[in-house]
């Protein structure tokens, strides 16, 4: 593919843990918690990544932010390597990507006020100071729900969704491209979710905004994404555009994961049951077998992402072709 | 409870100012005042307290006595806890090589016993108020280190030090403005603690003779001459025993007391 390199890309990304060793005599393991991902966002995208709590969605989130060092692959802002020699310094990055975290009572330092916190982002890039910069923060905080005089308050006196507000605020400080959104709604009541995930498609569109959300929750991914990829086991076992994916699920773990939420009958527009899955090539099989819980380390191996039609692939065993 | 922190600082603003107004408030000289016609007189006009072996007066001892107690556990807390804090906050966020390192060297510290460590220093110094405050300065940080770096280790993997540094702010920062506010706190309260046992540790070398030097008073050396007189004159000992008791008293009140009142959930907004 020719044309201008896309917004973000992770190439070949793998981040392996070593597991604690019971005793000595065992042999040393890996914890493979990204292993050998690729994705790609392009300008004003959202794109989802969805699977089971320790599927090594959330350490993607953080490898792309530079909160996690990578074993391998790079991660790439515009062609330009995010990691590795030559990468940004932590400043220079910190205006490229900004995360919205998960716990909204763990996400703001207890003892410094809304206020401080963000006006110490705009003097730390020499952005703004002095009543520019208060001018600034009051106007963030308008932006996303708040008002100006909640600068001077601490985070416990604000709710769950005003946190998460606030985390919103704290990520959008100093105008970065990309929002990675780590389950941005699952510490919030259902009520709470729609109005964060409105305010969220409202920034979106307004300051062109690219997304990457972490989630566990299809139903929220379905209102937001432009783009899916479905982890599982720190692989990638499908990926595709939105339409693609929901309407066409074909790797079982993806068809099990949208069978399990309870209103898809919304996502699906009309049936429960799942369409069935598009025909694969070459008879080749899907691995693992989803109906028993594997062991990620005896996942099958070799395997390779398949593309099964317009932008939507889907892991399989075997070598590529 | 806010009772312990009333008290505790009551009774630290009492040995504080004692201290500081002793010379209005001391009805003797402490060293010159000394007639040995006068001596071990029990209390009573014009000697409250009594009198030592010298005839001195034991309350205008104790009363300047309370300045080289409170210098000492004050500054030597002080050189004590910016150890403690520096090695415990950079040990538990960076972890690794440094971690392990810290963590032996804490652990060796434990494991001398911190009164025969700062003798050894004492004794290399030799006695005075700089080597003490040097030697107490350098033997007690350990726990200080551990909760330090305990804390850190709970707080880095939180999601706004995260967050900080994902907004580029350099680790100095982040431990200077994200971890130590969250963990000065309990740092305060081993603090306080930590003054109280440094006022014990110097009564203690100055007791064993090589802390401060007589005839300038300190809580130490005066039980240290008191010993020979505990049948005939026990007000000699019994009143420095309690300048000490009070000081550390105070000083472990006041620290639970701060502990409670740094709690950011008890703090209220100013309007």
């Amino acid at each position: 593919m020719t044309g201008p390199a896309p917004l973000l890309e992770i190439r070949d990304l793998s981040v392996h843990f070593a597991r604690p060793r019971p005793t000595i005599f065992h042999p040393a393991e890996m914890l493979r918690a990204v292993d050998h991902v690729d994705l790609t966002l392009h300008e004003g995208e959202c794109l989802s990544i969805v699977g089971e709590s320790g599927c090594g969605k959330s350490t993607t989130a953080l490898a792309v932010m530079g909160l996690q060092e990578p074993t391998a692959g790079t991660v790439l802002y515009r062609g330009k390597p995010l990691n590795g020699p030559g990468a940004p310094g932590r400043k220079e990055r910190a205006r490229i990507a900004q995360m919205v975290f998960q716990d909204p009572f763990a996400s703001l330092n207890p003892r410094i006020s809304i206020g401080r916190m963000l006006l110490a982002q705009l003097s730390l890039h020499g952005i703004a100071s002095g009543s520019e910069a208060r001018d600034r923060v009051a106007e963030m905080l308008t932006r996303v729900g708040l008002s100006p005089d909640h600068a001077r308050r601490f985070p416990h006196e604000f709710s769950g969704g005003q946190r998460q507000r606030i985390g919103i605020a704290r990520a959008l400080m100093l105008d970065p491209r990309i929002l990675v959104l780590d389950e941005p709604l699952s510490a919030l009541d259902v009520s709470i979710q729609a109005q964060i995930i409105n305010l969220l498609m409202e920034l979106q569109e307004r300051l062109k905004l690219s997304y990457i959300m972490i989630s566990h929750d299809l139903s929220v991914v379905e209102h937001v994404s432009d783009r899916v990829a479905v982890m599982y086991f720190g692989r990638v076992v499908e990926e595709g555009g939105w339409k693609q994916v929901f309407t066409t699920p074909t790797h079982p773990y993806t068809r099990r994961l949208i069978d399990s939420v309870p209103d898809m009958d919304a996502v699906l527009a009309q049936r429960r049951e799942l369409p069935p899955p598009a025909p694969v090539p070459d008879g080749a099989r899907f691995s693992p077998d989803i109906s028993a819980r594997p062991d990620p380390r005896t996942m099958p191996e070799p395997s390779h992402l398949a593309t099964i039609g317009p932008d939507h692939r889907v892991r399989l065993a075997g070598k590529a072709p | 409870m806010r009772f312990n922190f009333v008290f505790g600082l009551f009774l630290v603003s009492v040995v504080v100012l004692a201290a500081l107004l002793a010379g209005l408030l001391a009805p003797f000289h402490p060293i010159m005042d000394a007639d040995l016609m006068s001596s071990e007189l029990p209390p009573g006009a014009p000697h409250w307290m009594g009198t030592d072996a010298q005839g001195r007066d034991v309350l205008s001892r104790i009363l300047y006595g309370a300045r080289v107690s409170l210098m000492v556990g004050v500054v030597s807390q002080i050189i004590n806890s910016t150890i403690g804090a520096a090695l415990g906050i950079s040990a538990g966020y960076f972890g690794g090589v440094w971690d392990d390192f810290v963590n032996g060297l804490t652990n060796v510290m434990l494991a001398i016993p911190s009164l025969v460590f700062a003798l050894a220093i004492m004794a290399v110094l030799g006695p005075g108020l700089p080597s003490l405050l040097i030697a107490l300065g350098l033997t007690n940080w350990s726990w200080t280190c551990r909760i330090a770096r305990g804390s850190t280790l709970s707080l880095k993997s939180q999601s706004f030090v995260l967050a900080a540094k994902a907004a580029g702010f350099s680790d100095w920062n982040i431990m200077r403005t994200q971890i130590l506010p969250n963990i000065v706190g309990p740092l305060l309260v081993i603090g306080t603690l930590g003054i109280g046992s440094a006022v014990l540790a110097e009564a203690a070398l100055s007791f064993l003779g090589i802390g401060i030097r007589p005839p300038t008073p300190s809580w130490g050396n005066m039980l240290t001459d008191a010993r020979e007189l505990l049948r005939t004159a026990p007000w000699a000992a019994i009143f420095p025993g309690l300048a000490i008791f009070v000081t550390v008293l105070g000083f472990n009140l006041l620290g639970d007391g701060l502990r409670d009142m740094l709690d950011p959930h008890m703090r209220t907004r100013r309007e």
